[in-house]
């Protein structure tokens, strides 16, 4: 009976294991934090088994044993009020290993605590994501001001580099997590909270909103890309540069209907005339890889979908169906495309 | 019983003090007279009366009157805990469908079946219904029916305050189904953090009524509690000292104390938070000098203790089951009593880590971790105890029993995936993920929802007279446990491979198609599972086999009463000399006689050794609990919609509650009741 | 009031209240129809020809004068608009007060949404083109709740913002005035 209970119990999890991304996982290992969760985490589970291995044994041994017992004590032999003397010191043993078992998780979850508090303070790299309903205001820091960058729902770290997130909140309280990298840090609205990330290999991930905030919490995804420092340096130099004055004709009418009609009410592309603080900025849009905080990927077909009726792909966010013409959105889009 | 202290006595030294004159004593002999001989027509049960006679005397004084009128005005602790029981399963059921449509929505990625705004709707009601309208009101339910006979005794105390509880939380139930059926229900998630249910991030009056909701559910709560705690301490058999007393009890009088200390939290910060939305006040609202944590503080400072008052009855029930199916009490008696307590007092010490990932002092932080694996000693404890008393005793694996190693095999392993969340660093990770989802479900299904099955299978013959179908009540089992663990299992590994909570749908390519699935799947076996459960016990109590007086051959006393019981539960109250009284006491129970027949009384006694103190008159069915509630309810939905309400609404609940406080004349009673 | 006359107030209140609690809460998220961006009732008239009140109210209005979505979302457009900047928090400032009762170009609704809209002499720029119509309805019915025009249970005590003033739902409530001196 047991070993098929154990069985029935077994078969998802196996199942489960079969399909194994790394890029938005606590099990993805990209990060010192998440490393050291990773190693907490066996340590626990591996004391946490044998913990439920001794009670399903205990378990299994109860049952098994009445069918032999002749001499139980129980209300049928008039002997309910005895116990065996094993039960006395069973119980002793139990309370002190269970006590022990704790207090050494206790301690080795203190450890780790520590360890990656002090992490917390090497920090070298200054970042402050301002989490809004339903998307992600990123803003790298500079001693420099001219070289502070804005941009929105991407990360790009750089490998190896402890890099600070200040975490702020312009509404409700939001969660900022990139599980393969580290854990979650809520950003709450007039507090300011931050997490310190230090990612251990090239990639690209996938973070997610952890607490309920609101009607598209779903969606509300960002993309973090590790690359060398090299390529970060190169990445962030890039993103400095103000947005390309179109060529083509199609472009340039979106151009003219972006900086003019309701586009640039919310939204900043710099180096044009569009300086809305609403939404994200559209600077490098066509840059990233996601579109929407992570709803879809960029690509063409989605940033026409996108444009035309952002409700349909994520009713209630703040983005209206402006109702464009045809050639309005060929236009806008052809613009958008432009900037990478 | 002596007649040591006379009323008469005492009234009549007073008057003697004040100097009555000589008309005034000769009225005063002529009352004693006529007290006299009133006092030889009373009839009390004893060697003068017993048997079919005293039956159908006791049976004139203690049934209510028919109609729909005595329907609603009973106080019979029985019936109304018939009702809770009833009203938590139609909850179960609403909240379970809301839970099918749910994983059928997440059964596959990017689904379009249930939309945002509706899939927050469905979470917010499922886990509101499931914590306040299903999983505190059935164990009440279940204590209020089965703790007087439990413990002896003809009902519970304050028997009025039973019946307003269980209107307050009826009201309650029925405003949030209500604006659910009104599409205006709240969209909050079950615990509303602000400022997301906030004024201005939560328009209309969706999160006003869960907070009033809340607000029901605590009155009705802390009603019962009074109730519970008052009947647990003063109303046992003589005899039943309190280390005699049923584990179940103390279970019980543990969730009393703690629902009288968390509750009045919570109810503060739902107030604030209408407040807030209503009035503009500023509790929440950090650029005034609020706190948007402070939600969080109130919520789970009674969040925490919520969930051990939904398990604390649940190990209660276990205890029960294992004493009866295993034939021994439980080992370790006093090892399972300073659990229950200490697990009562733990609880109110680890709130904060619900909010490991606020970015609180880190170093404040490991004092919590350290509570929350503290928490963890007694409860393995009491797990020890049960199991040592299965190992050495002779366990008999009908249904109920089936359930507790249900409840065993489950229940450890949510425990031990708080252990793990206890921890700040793993927390961080899994906080608000699905790992939680698949906990706290282990933890209250494996630890609350399987001992209840069990308990109510247990005590269904007691409750109907007839017993439910053992093959159909196997199957459920199995369908259930196998089920649960198809459902939840995988939610482990969904939050480890990034899915968070309260998403209405999750992108392709990140691993968890399989998982939703395989829960999507056990979702449906539960609730089919649940399904079987309830047409079992609507078909057994039709056509189920006639139950004797003590078809499980159990030990405590309420298997001395009938199948079911008659409304004054026995017809003379029993006195106990042990623990298990139904196994100790060759032949018939002895008792004590002398309680009064033609009015509803009840014993008292003491505390701690039970012994006879007073005899309780009791009051008769009556309208005014009804009322008073519903007065209550006007200025509670009322108070909603404008401040005004406080104080107008007030007039009608200050009425109702001064008819149900109304004493009765004073007059000379014939004969002392203090003994 | 007597007490008795406050609390039938108050029953008929709730009443009312349950009644009409779909169309207060109901969440759109797309305007009727898509994209249309002429508001109706275009005209700033407050004189109408022979007297009388005036053409016939939109029937758009109704899905968002007294809806509490839509007066949550024109509160943020309110402040991301920068309509502070003239209006601050309805005390005006180079703008008209928009708290008190008078209206040069008519308090309901859809007179409101067209203000906006069209824009006006003096100074109101013109927002069709840069806001959609949805946007600006929405707008229009925060903007009538600043002078407490509709009805309480749709409108927020107020903004997680440092306050400025009594809670909106503990005003009472007042009918738009025009500021016509004929009219009056």
């Amino acid at each position: 009976m047991t070993s098929r209970r154990a069985a029935a119990a077994s078969l998802p999890l196996l199942l489960c294991a079969c399909q194994y991304q790394t890029y938005q996982s606590a099990l993805g290992d990209a990060g010192v934090e998440d490393r050291q969760f990773l190693i907490l985490f066996w340590i626990f589970f591996a004391i946490c088994a044998a913990m439920y291995a001794l009670v399903i044994a205990f378990l299994v041994a109860a049952i098994v044993r009445r069918r032999r017992a002749g001499n139980a004590n129980v209300v049928e032999s008039g002997r309910h009020h005895e116990s065996h003397p094993l039960m006395r010191t069973g119980l002793v043993c139990w309370t002190v290993l269970v006590s022990t078992g704790l207090a050494a998780l206790a301690i080795a979850s203190f450890i780790a605590d520590r360890s990656m508090a002090k992490a917390a303070a090497r920090e070298q790299l200054s970042i402050t994501v301002t989490a809004n309903q339903w998307w992600w205001d990123v803003r790298y820091n500079s001693s420099d001001p001219s070289k502070t960058l804005r941009t929105a729902n991407e990360l790009h770290l750089p490998v190896g580099v402890p890099v600070r997130i200040q975490l702020r909140s312009n509404d409700v309280i939001h969660s900022f997590w990139v599980p393969s990298l580290a854990g979650k840090q809520d950003l709450i609205p007039g507090r300011d909270t931050d997490v310190t990330i230090v990612p251990k290999r090239t990639g690209i991930f996938r973070g997610q909103c952890a607490e309920f905030c609101g009607v598209q919490h779903a969606h509300m995804a960002l993309v973090v890309n590790v690359v060398s420092y090299g390529d970060f340096v190169r990445w962030w130099e890039h993103q400095l540069q103000p947005a390309a004055t179109p060529r083509m004709p199609l472009a340039q009418a979106g151009y003219n209907y972006v900086t003019q009609r309701e586009c640039a009410m919310c939204h900043t592309i710099a180096g044009t005339p569009a300086s809305g603080r609403v939404g994200p900025d559209l600077t490098h849009l066509a840059s990233r890889r996601s579109l929407a905080a992570g709803t879809t990927p960029m690509g063409k077909g989605n940033l026409y979908g996108w444009v035309a009726d952002p409700q349909s792909m994520k009713p209630g966010s703040k983005m209206p169906t402006v109702g464009l013409e045809p050639d309005e959105l060929h236009a806008v889009v052809a613009y958008l495309e432009t900037l990478k | 019983m002596s007649d040591a202290i006379r009323r008469s006595d005492l009234l009549e030294g007073w008057r003697r003090r004040a100097g009555a004159n000589e008309a005034e004593r000769r009225a005063h002999e002529e009352e004693e007279r006529r007290l006299a001989e009133l006092r030889k027509k009373i009839a009390r049960d004893g060697p003068k009366l017993k048997g079919a006679k005293l039956e159908a005397r006791l049976m004139r004084s203690w049934e209510r009157p028919r109609g729909i009128v005595g329907w609603l005005a009973t106080v019979d602790h029985k019936e109304i805990g018939r009702r809770y029981i009833v009203t938590a399963l139609v909850f179960l059921a609403l909240g379970g469908l809301l839970a099918v449509l749910m994983r059928l929505q997440l059964s596959r990625p990017d689904n379009n079946l249930i939309g945002a705004a509706r899939f927050n709707e469905l979470f917010t009601m499922h886990g509101t219904t499931m914590m306040f309208l299903f999983a505190v009101p059935v164990m009440e339910g279940v204590a209020v029916y089965i703790i007087p006979l439990m413990l002896g005794t003809r009902s519970t105390a304050f028997p009025r305050l039973n019946a307003f509880s269980y209107f307050m939380y009826l009201f309650g139930g029925l405003l949030l189904w209500g604006a659910f059926a009104l599409n205006i229900a709240p969209d909050v998630g079950w615990f509303a953090y602000t400022p997301l249910s906030g004024p201005q991030f939560s328009p209309g009056k969706r999160s006003d009524i869960w907070a009033q909701m809340v607000t029901f559910t605590e009155v009705s709560a802390l009603s019962a509690a009074v109730v519970l705690v008052t009947t647990i301490l003063k109303c046992r058999a003589p005899g039943m000292t309190l280390a005699r007393m049923p584990l179940f009890a103390w279970a019980m009088l543990v969730v009393g104390v703690m629902i009288i200390f968390s509750m009045p939290s919570v109810a503060l910060a739902s107030s604030m938070l209408i407040s807030d939305r209503l009035v503009g006040t500023h509790f929440f609202n950090q650029w005034e000098h609020g706190d948007a944590l402070l939600w969080q503080h109130l919520f789970w400072f009674f969040g925490h203790p919520e969930v051990y008052i939904i398990f604390l009855p649940a190990t209660g029930f276990v205890s029960v089951i294992c004493e009866t199916f295993c034939r021994r009490p439980v080992f370790g008696y006093p090892v399972v009593v300073l659990a229950l307590v200490s697990t009562g007092i733990l609880a109110f010490g680890l709130w904060v880590h619900h909010m490991f990932a606020t970015g609180l002092p880190r170093v404040g932080y490991s004092f919590y971790t350290a509570a929350s694996m503290t928490v963890a000693i007694p409860t393995g404890l009491q797990i020890f105890c049960w199991l040592a008393t299965m190992w050495d005793g002779r366990p008999r694996f009908q249904v109920p029993m089936l359930y507790v190693v249900g409840f065993i095999v489950t229940f450890v392993i949510g425990g031990l995936t708080g252990v793990i969340i206890a921890s700040v660093p793993l927390d961080l990770q899994l906080h608000d993920t699905y790992f939680i989802v698949a906990h706290f479900h282990y933890v209250l299904i494996g630890g609350a929802v399987f001992p209840l099955l069990g308990i109510l299978t247990y005590w269904f013959p007691k409750i109907t007279g007839r017993m439910m179908s053992e093959g159909l009540g196997k199957i459920t089992f199995w369908m259930i446990f196998l089920g649960f663990q198809l459902a939840f299992f995988p939610m482990h590994i969904a939050g480890l491979s990034g899915m968070p909570r309260r998403v209405y749908t999750y992108p392709a390519g990140l691993g968890l198609e399989l998982p939703n699935l395989l829960s999507s799947i056990g979702g449906l076996v539960v609730a089919t599972a649940v399904l079987l459960f309830v047409i079992n016990g609507v078909v057994s109590l039709y056509r189920g086999a006639v139950a004797p007086d003590n078809p499980w051959d159990a030990a405590s006393l309420e298997w001395a009463a009938r199948s079911p019981p008659p409304p004054y539960n026995f017809a003379h109250i029993p006195v106990v000399a042990s623990r298990t009284p139904l196994w100790d006491e060759k032949g018939e129970l002895p008792v004590v006689t002398g309680l009064r027949v033609d009015d509803k009384e009840m014993l008292t006694t003491t505390v701690v050794a039970a012994t006879p103190e007073m005899r309780e008159p009791l009051p008769a069915a009556s309208l005014w609990p009804l009322i008073a509630a519903l007065a209550t309810a006007v200025l509670f939905i009322s108070s909603i919609f404008s401040p005004w309400a406080v104080a107008v609404g007030a007039v009608p609940v200050a009425i109702a509650l001064i008819a149900w406080f109304w004493p009765k004349e004073i007059k000379r009673e014939p004969e002392p009741v203090i003994t | 009031m007597s007490s008795r006359f406050r609390a039938s107030c108050l029953a008929a209140a709730v009443l009312v209240a349950v009644l009409v609690a779909c169309d207060r809460e109901e969440r759109r998220s797309r305007s009727k129809p898509i994209g249309e961006n002429v508001p109706a009732g275009a005209t700033p008239d407050t004189i109408y020809a022979g007297g009388g009140p005036g053409p016939a109210l939109d029937p758009r209005a109704a899905l968002y004068d007294n809806n509490a979505p839509a007066i949550a979302d024109g509160q943020q457009l309110y402040m991301r608009m920068n309509c502070v900047g003239c209006h601050s928090h309805g005390g005006g400032g180079m703008g008209p007060a928009l708290m008190d009762d008078e209206w040069r170009y008519g308090g309901r609704i859809d007179q409101v949404a067209s203000t906006i809209a069209e824009g006006r002499p003096n100074g109101m720029p013109a927002w069709r083109g840069r806001l959609t119509d949805d946007q600006i309805w929405k707008l229009a019915a925060y903007v009538r709740t600043l002078s407490g025009q509709p009805s309480k249970d749709s409108v927020a005590s107020r903004a997680d913002a440092m306050s400025a003033g009594a809670p909106q739902t503990l005003t009472p409530r007042e009918p738009a005035h025009t500021s016509d001196s004929a009219q009056q």
